[in-house]
């Protein structure tokens, strides 16, 4: 790998899009410096989400950060809203330029 | 009878679901569609608004916001004893047929417009009115009064929301510009207004499809409850109409405002105010039982009792 490339985790939250103040208010709290949204479609566990009305959109939420902060993020999310709400969590290794935007 | 053209565009989306057709309405034009209809029905209500003095307006106004918040009051009660449904979902489904739906009173609109029956237009001020009231009460019911604080900024929202805004927004419109002003906008705002309805509920009809195959998880007695309850509403809701000096055509409105259960704000801020109710039994009787009832069914029942009233 090249020495400009740093270590750091993608945090993705899959939601309904009714979570997305909660998971933005989530991401400041924790620290982390940016997020991304896009609306998404798809099924799981508890059945297909088409997204073909807004009353059922969902949203897919990445974060970029370290991973003591996607743990933080992720431990209150599911705390939070995991019993009553459509979640699905998942962290990745990524490595990013400029590693300053991603604490 | 005349057919309104909303009936069969709303039946082919219906089928377009069942037979598991891929037609999807792009979401910008679902989103398009909706700020032209709230816009539309403002402007309309705006330009007579003008004609009617603030200071007459405002008995009917304190009325119609009266009527709001006990509606959901009557539902929770249904919901709780007669239903047997524990209380977070029962404040969830009384707030969405305390508040009210766009596309329910547009089709009234046009359902009153193809049989020439005049009416108030300004009835779109209600409109916008009578969305509050009941998710304020369902949230009240849900949490009592330690309502925690999420209440503020979900109060915010809908009060901010793009019904309300659309609808308050358009009626000031109309009501500065006047009908001179407006008449240049007319081709769009007025003349296109039956032909976006019908694009928009051949998309309802399409959700209203989806949800008909998730009516199994309501259950039956939520099902009869879907029906009786717009028809109970829309009957209280022409006789306040008639009580208010409304016309018949107005009257129906009314009943049709009241009858009607919202599924875009009221769903959205039960989802963030009340999470631990279930919208899997709630969305599929508001839009699979209590919408497509109004629209066969009760413009026509609400309009006859109006008529029966003002006798």
């Amino acid at each position: 790998m090249e020495p400009h490339w740093h270590a750091r985790k993608l945090l993705t939250i899959i939601a309904e899009a009714a979570l997305e103040r909660a998971l933005v208010a989530e991401v400041g709290h924790a620290g982390a410096l940016g997020y991304t949204i896009a609306e998404v479609r798809g099924a799981g566990q508890a059945g297909e989400r088409a997204g073909d009305w807004e009353g059922e959109r969902s949203i897919e939420f990445r974060v970029v950060c370290d991973e003591a902060t996607a743990g933080v993020i992720a431990d209150r999310v599911m705390g939070r809203y995991a019993r009553d709400y459509s979640l699905v969590l998942y962290l990745s290794d990524v490595q990013v330029r400029r590693a300053e935007r991603f604490t | 009878m005349n057919l309104d053209p909303v009936i069969p565009f709303f039946l082919l989306g219906i089928l377009a679901r069942l037979v598991k057709s891929d037609l999807r309405l792009p979401e910008a034009l679902y989103e398009a569609l909706s700020v032209y209809l709230l816009l539309a029905l403002g402007l309309k209500g705006g330009v007579e608004l003008a004609k009617h003095p603030a200071a007459g307006l405002l008995p009917q106004v304190l009325a119609v916001i009266a009527l709001g918040l006990v509606l959901p009051l009557l539902a929770f009660a249904g919901l709780r004893r007669m239903v047997g449904l524990d209380r977070p979902n029962a404040a969830a489904i009384a707030a969405h047929y305390g508040s009210v739906s766009v596309v329910t009173f547009a089709a009234g609109v046009a359902w009153l417009e193809t049989r020439g029956i005049a009416f108030e237009a300004y009835l779109a001020l209600f409109l916008a009115i009578l969305e509050v009231p009941g998710i304020v009460v369902g949230v009240l019911l849900a949490r009592g009064l330690r309502v925690g604080a999420g209440f503020g900024p979900m109060l915010r929202e809908v009060l901010t929301g793009k019904s309300v805004l659309l609808l308050l927004g358009g009626l000031a419109i109309g009501a500065l510009l006047g009908p001179a002003g407006l008449k240049s906008t007319a081709p769009l705002f007025v003349d296109l207004f039956k032909g976006a309805l019908c694009l928009f509920m051949l998309e309802l009809g399409l959700v209203t499809g989806r949800q008909l195959s998730q009516l199994r998880r309501s259950g039956p007695r939520l099902v009869v409850f879907a029906v009786l309850t717009p028809l109970l509403f829309g009957f209280a809701g022409a006789a306040l109409g008639n009580l208010l000096g409304l016309s018949v055509g107005g009257a129906a409105l009314l009943g049709t405002l009241a009858a009607s259960a919202s599924y875009i704000a009221a769903p959205a801020a039960m989802r963030v105010a009340v999470p631990e109710a279930n919208p899997g039994i709630s969305l599929p009787i508001v839009l699979g039982v209590t919408f497509p009832f109004n629209v066969f069914i009760g413009l026509e029942v609400y309009h006859a009792y109006a008529v029966h009233l003002a006798r």
